[in-house]
């Protein structure tokens, strides 16, 4: 046997790259999360609510779901294999935000709890805001001159 | 069908993301606030509004469709409320999702035990 021909065989048998092993979760994961939200939606759809309504109250209820296993302790374990796959959806936001309201309650309510909690979602809310903002003015200067 | 493509879509956005950890240097605060100004930007392009008609909540719940959300926001309030609309509609559009983990978080700092995150 050459050594290409063992080295082929090594990698054939050894665990799979660490890249695509942490990707295969993040797909899983994350597609699983997706897959349940759009489960929740079509239960909004059906019970009446219309398109944008029912967007809102799926993102609510995973909110709500995933705090609910971040306070338990069960969406950080998720997240040591998920990685992305759990940090990409709004899940990973509100597990983010509950995860550091819980952490620095010993800190206080105010400088602990108030404030940590924005660790994560203060950036997130102030340049996803900047970037509308832009947006919107370059929507209103493109309606401005052109008319 | 709607349920693989919210699965495929979803998983690839998240995929995406794994990539972006193991790649390069960036931090999860970094993926997140970048991923919601990368939603603005593919939305005002359209690209992302033809996604989520397709994909669903595979396009509409990872935080791309957050920055998706704000900008189909302020694309309204700009339309109706004119310059004044690049400040609200933004923040109009997210709030539930906002008000909702921060309200989460409260709610959990009552009533969780703090323990190991990691």
């Amino acid at each position: 046997m050459s050594s290409e021909e063992y080295g082929r065989r090594v990698r054939r048998a050894g665990p799979p790259s660490r890249l695509g092993r942490d990707c295969l979760w993040a797909f899983f994961v994350g597609g699983g999360i997706c897959t349940a939200g759009e489960a929740l939606r079509q239960a909004f759809l059906g019970a009446g609510a219309d398109a944008v309504t029912a967007g809102t109250l799926t993102s609510c209820t995973l909110i709500a779901l995933s705090a609910v296993l971040t306070a338990l302790g069960w969406y950080q374990k998720l997240a040591s294999r998920a990685g992305a796959g759990s940090l990409v959806p709004i899940t990973g936001f509100a597990n983010a935000v509950v995860s550091a309201a819980i952490e620095f309650r010993s800190e206080g309510r105010v400088t602990g709890t108030g404030a940590k909690m924005f660790t994560i979602a203060g950036p997130v809310i102030v340049y996803g805001t900047l970037a509308s903002a832009v947006y919107g003015a370059a929507l209103w200067a493109a309606a401005f001159f052109s008319s | 069908m709607g349920y693989l493509w919210a699965f495929l879509v979803g998983g690839a956005i998240c995929a995406a993301g794994q990539l972006l950890i193991d790649l390069t240097s960036l931090t999860p605060a970094r993926i997140l606030t970048g991923y919601v100004v990368a939603g603005v930007a593919l939305s005002a392009l359209g690209l992302y509004g033809p996604l989520a008609d397709l994909a669903g909540a595979g396009a509409s719940v990872p935080l791309l469709g957050f920055g998706h959300l704000l900008a189909q926001g302020v694309r309204q309030a700009v339309a109706q409320q004119g310059l004044l609309g690049c400040l609200t509609g933004g923040l109009q559009a997210g709030a539930a999702g906002i008000a909702a983990s921060l309200i989460c978080g409260v709610a959990a700092s009552w009533l969780g035990k703090s323990r190991d995150q990691n």
